[in-house]
């Protein structure tokens, strides 16, 4: 479903991702590992459009999304939930997720998305800004969810969260992939999320991935290894 | 003096009030949009309220000329028309210069201040140095009395309901359509909106010209109180930016308030003293409140 080819980015004369390439299938969720600064918020920064590719491919359902504006590649099936959410402060929770709606034919924001997250339902008339890191998050997903992707990515949905909201997270992605069957990619630094969401994992270290493992075979030790400092 | 004499006062003083109310906040709605929303600073919006006001009354020359008995009823059309050639330019404007400046907000502000010294040329080399004034409509002019020594004049009744419906629209506008959300979603966050899925560039286009469109029709209906020359809008856009700028520059509602507190500010004050040291008392309200506020009246709450 999502192919990467040789994926390099640079920012200006440094080059931050030197080559990147894997691939997720449909309803399969797909982990990319890495401390701080190692090239996850890059890759996925790239994946959507924010940032140019100085060369390489991406694919979506064998349709070239590589010199796309993220509009286009929204549309032809992708969608984003960056780092630090960036909801929409000013906006309703309600008007938040219509964000999202813009480019397909829905007015109403769909039931499922209400039942998935019922907090956003009780919460739709508040401004986006008001909510709680956790809710925040949530209406991130929400958001990106109504765009009808064919690839979800997540960009360490964790960060910053109590811990009993990163299993309701969890939990909430399984449902998605299970409902929607589509293909998840999520950047981590926390293991055990990882596990409980990704059939696959990779590790990102200086801009390449080094290390790939499905979750069976999975040796926590070892990755830990990598995201230990 | 009688007690209906003082009555009489109170009401057309009242009324020339809300007319100054109604000039400010049309000035300011155009500019709300682009300057409160987009934060481009446009120096030459006033050049759009003038491109509205030639166009009254180019049509209103026509008019004359060609079809005499569409004279009483051209009025509404030519505004239609200037909001019509006042968004054309401005869309021109913005795909021309402006998006090539979001990033650079003071080299805006020269480009802009340049387009207008550009625009006033072109009004004089199109229509002359002279002002001119469309020939207006039997029922814009004269008064309104509904008793014996009141008089409300048409073109401020006139003005008033201009403004009360272009209000109203840009309100619905931008909180209740699909354009609004998207200016909204926009403004706050540019490139995280292009990753939900809007096109950016062409909402800014857009809501540019949207905004100049706007100030179109301020000008159009400004030809009811005065005449037309090339550097009008020179004299509206100190106003403007004075409006949305005390109002709180993100909120609309802030705008209307604050066109209604410098207006009754303002006439109350021409009452009792003269009509300079009525400004001079306005402005240095503003400065003051500006000072302990520099957000403006109106500044929305939440966490950032």
């Amino acid at each position: 479903m999502l192919e990467v080819n040789d994926l390099v980015v640079s920012y200006g004369q440094s080059e931050a991702l030197h080559g990147i390439s894997f691939s997720a299938n449909r309803n399969e969720t797909v982990a990319i590992m890495g401390r701080n600064g190692m090239g996850k918020t890059t890759l996925f920064k790239s994946l959507i459009g924010i940032l140019g590719l100085k060369s390489g491919r991406i694919t979506v359902d064998g349709n070239d999304v590589s010199g796309d504006e993220s509009y286009r590649r929204v549309a032809k099936g992708i969608a984003y939930v960056p780092q630090g959410r960036m909801i929409f402060p000013a906006l309703t929770v309600e008007e938040n997720i219509e964000t999202g709606m813009t480019h397909t034919k829905n007015k109403l924001v769909p039931e499922e998305i209400y039942a998935l997250f019922p907090v956003l339902w009780d919460m739709r008339r508040r401004k986006g800004g008001n909510l709680s890191g956790g809710q925040q998050q949530q209406l991130a997903i929400a958001r990106a969810l109504v765009t009808n992707p064919k690839v979800l990515l997540l960009d360490e949905p964790t960060e910053g969260i109590q811990p009993s909201i990163i299993k309701d997270i969890a939990k909430a992605l399984n449902e998605i992939r299970k409902m929607r069957e589509i293909t998840i990619v999520v950047s981590e630094q926390v293991l055990s999320f990882a596990m409980d969401v990704a059939d696959r994992l990779f590790v990102i270290e200086g801009g390449r991935l080094v290390h790939e493992t499905s979750r069976a075979d999975t040796d926590a030790a070892h990755i830990k290894q990598f995201l230990s400092v | 003096m009688s007690m209906t004499d003082i009555f009489n006062i109170a009401m057309m003083q009242g009324f020339a009030g809300l007319s100054l109310f109604s000039v400010l906040l049309l000035m300011g709605l155009g500019l709300a949009i682009i300057f409160g929303q987009m934060g481009v600073i446009n120096m030459a919006h006033g050049e759009f309220m003038t491109i509205g006001a030639y166009t009254i009354y180019l049509a209103s020359t026509l008019a004359e000329r060609y079809i005499p008995s569409f004279m009483e009823e051209y009025f509404p059309f030519a505004i239609l028309l200037a909001f019509v050639f006042a968004f054309i330019v401005g869309w021109i404007a913005e795909w021309a210069l402006i998006r090539h400046l979001y990033k650079r907000p003071l080299d805006t502000l020269l480009a802009t201040w340049g387009l207008s010294l550009a625009m006033q040329q072109t009004f004089r080399s199109l229509f002359g140095a002279r002002e001119v004034s469309p020939t207006l409509p039997e029922w814009l002019l004269g008064s309104w009395s509904p008793a014996e020594g009141l008089d409300i004049p048409s073109n401020g009744l006139f003005v008033m309901m201009v403004t009360l419906l272009v209000t109203g629209f840009v309100l619905l506008a931008l909180y209740r359509s699909s354009w609004g959300l998207k200016v909204r979603a926009t403004v706050a966050n540019r490139a995280m909106a292009n990753a939900v899925g809007i096109n950016t560039k062409r909402t800014d286009r857009l809501t540019f010209a949207i905004g100049c469109g706007i100030a179109g029709i301020a000008g159009a209906a400004f030809t009811t109180i005065g005449s037309t020359g090339p550097t009008s809008g020179s004299l509206y856009i100190v106003d403007a930016f004075l409006v949305v700028t005390f109002g709180g520059a993100a909120s609309l509602l802030g705008t209307v308030a604050s066109a209604f507190g410098i207006a009754q500010t303002q006439s109350i004050a021409e009452f009792f003293i003269s009509g300079s040291m009525a400004k001079v008392l306005t402005l240095l309200l503003i400065v003051i409140i500006l000072m302990i506020r520099p957000q403006g009246l109106f500044a929305s709450k939440i966490r950032r």
